[in-house]
């Protein structure tokens, strides 16, 4: 396995200009959040944050201007309302397991909507071994959640509703501020979690002005390091921990606290929101090139999601038709393009992008799509070289698909 | 999304960058299609066949699918060249092309299973095509590819079911 691996790697030798759009799933670090971090793994601020010695005391010192700068960047009242967490998948099961913990009795029902990521459907429905039962709220064309139906899903046995800011496939910016109102007008005790995700950093975010009650940060979609995200909890709501160790600064997550990515994310947070719109003008930029000059030079294209202001600036979603993701997504491979695809190309699954199928595209379509996702740091020669290659590699994936498959 | 690690060897990766025996044939004795594109998986097979010898003398193919369903369609178009439609019929497994090209990652081995099953098809159609009886070597009853094939079909067409009705309640 290993060795084809290292072949594979072979492949791709000689190639003269990368371009990394696969942001949804992994970022390239930039060198000065590098630089913001490495101090850290050696040279201060290496202690525990609870112990008593100065490398434990400059942790501590360093932590808390970390909570601050990160409470700052989305309204938040105090920095004790933030949770460092490994990372958003960890943020999104403290969220729903911990809310479901605390209420439990009052009620059994968690509503999400169909286009959660997997890291929230998951976990709401594995809540069901525990007497939990999970609601999925429908969604348009265009991926906006039916406020109807969640309006008439809101009953008295409702403890929580998680609905993500911006999805993570196709960019939709939900409107979460009316989902708030409508889910607290029908029972007030209902706790509302957001993933932000995709949200934050390319939308302006307040959760005082939301109204949410939890919200759920990423680092790595900000172009920070993986392994660290954060969750908001508003004050004055009592949650529980689901990980039991030693306690350190944060009352909701045990362990010691991982100064180094901490840091390297409160970084990348303090470089988002500085300079935020000509940083999200960029994303946007970029964004439209691409897709305008897919669908200037590639004919049977179909565009997922929202357009203009309802989406965000980075997400691009496109079904390339007659040609297979995951095909796709090796040819440009070989030629230094990043991008990933919502095929499910395994028999045994078969399951493509659950967001896809859920605003109504076909399979042909899911299988057929590719995400990709722009960032400040990219250029404009970035975008001219994917558009050069990816005609050349659409065409030869189409030419081998032929006629199979055309109806 | 199912997020499985695949690192195809480089047998597969020379076939799918360079495949051999691809596209239309267009003086086929016949030509089969196993697979549906609502699977991400579809594959037509052309066969020349030297009818009074039996063999074939050439195989084309196209595939709708991923890497190892365009390298497996490929290898199976080079293996049987040359050979009689029973040896074709008889050698050919999916086993034995997983095996001939270098091993597959677990979650692709279906793909040798359908080109095998496009394979089997064909030979199956070319006598249901001529009007004659099928020789002694062909069973009646479906092999283990043609098989899988059938139900990969049938998957399909109940996925398109249960999604047509919502595709048109959106648009």
């Amino acid at each position: 396995m290993v060795e084809n691996v290292k072949e594979l790697l072979k492949l791709h030798e000689g190639i003269t200009h990368e371009v990394y759009l696969d942001n949804e799933n992994s970022s390239i670090v930039p060198q000065e959040v590098v630089d913001a971090m490495l101090p850290y793994w050696n040279k201060k601020a290496y202690g525990n944050p609870t112990l008593t010695h100065k490398p434990g005391w400059e942790a501590f010192e360093t932590l808390m201007g970390c909570f601050q700068k990160i409470s700052r960047t989305i309204g938040a009242k105090n920095l004790e309302e933030i949770t460092f967490t490994p990372g958003e998948t960890e943020a999104n099961n403290l969220a729903i397991v911990a809310s479901c913990f605390a209420q439990k009795g009052k009620g059994k029902k968690i509503i999400i909507s169909e286009i959660e990521p997997i890291n929230v459907l998951q976990v709401a429905e594995m809540m069901g071994k525990f007497g939990f039962i999970t609601q999925k709220i429908p969604v348009d064309r265009e991926g906006f959640v039916n406020l109807e139906i969640l309006q008439e899903a809101v009953d008295n046995d409702t403890v929580l509703v998680s609905i993500a800011a911006v999805n993570n496939e196709i960019g939709t910016i939900q409107p979460i501020k009316e989902a708030v109102d409508t889910v607290k007008a029908k029972n007030k005790n209902v706790l509302f979690h957001t993933d932000c995700s995709d949200a934050y950093g390319r939308i302006p975010l307040n959760v005082q002005s939301l109204g949410v009650d939890m919200a759920t940060l990423s680092s790595a979609k900000i172009q920070g390091p993986r392994g660290v995200g954060a969750m908001y909890l508003r004050e004055g709501i009592t949650l529980d921990r689901i990980l039991e160790g030693q306690i350190g600064t944060q009352k909701l997550w045990p362990g010691v606290e991982n100064t180094p990515l901490i840091v390297g994310f409160t970084k990348a947070s303090e470089l988002a929101f500085t300079n935020f719109e000509a940083n999200t003008s960029k994303m946007r930029l970029l964004r439209d090139k691409l897709v305008d000059g897919m669908f200037a030079e590639l004919p049977d294209l179909r565009f997922n999601g929202p357009k203009g202001d309802k989406r965000s600036p980075d997400n691009a979603n496109v079904s390339i038709l007659r040609a297979e993701g995951e095909a796709l997504t090796i040819e440009l491979s070989l030629k230094g393009v990043y991008v990933s695809s919502g095929s499910a190309c395994s028999r045994r699954l078969l399951q493509p992008s659950h967001v896809l199928i859920a605003i109504g595209r076909i399979f042909e379509e899911a299988h057929g799509s590719i995400l990709m996702k722009t960032t400040r740091y990219q250029t404009e020669e970035d975008i001219a070289y994917v558009l050069e290659v990816l005609p050349t590699a659409v065409n030869r994936i189409r030419g081998i698909v032929g006629s199979t498959g055309v109806h | 999304m199912s997020r499985i690690p695949l690192p195809y060897n480089p047998k597969v990766m020379d076939l799918f960058r360079n495949p051999k025996n691809l596209g239309k044939m267009e003086d086929a004795t016949v030509v089969a299609v196993a697979g549906n594109p609502a699977c991400g998986d579809m594959i037509t097979f052309y066969l020349k066949i030297d009818e009074a010898k039996q063999v074939i003398e050439k195989a084309q193919f196209e595939s709708y699918g991923c890497a190892a369903n365009i390298a497996t369609s490929s290898i199976v178009t080079e293996m049987i060249k040359g050979l009689t439609l029973e040896t074709a019929w008889v050698d050919i497994t999916w086993k034995k092309v997983t095996e001939e090209i270098g091993g597959l990652p677990s979650v692709k081995f279906h793909c040798g299973v359908l080109a095998v099953g496009a394979l089997k098809r064909a030979i199956r159609q070319y006598f249901t095509q001529k009007g004659v009886e099928a020789p002694a070597w062909l069973p009646k009853e479906h092999t283990f590819e043609e098989k899988q094939a059938l139900e990969e079909e049938e998957l399909a067409k109940t996925l398109s079911k249960r999604l047509k009705p919502e595709a048109e309640k959106q648009s």
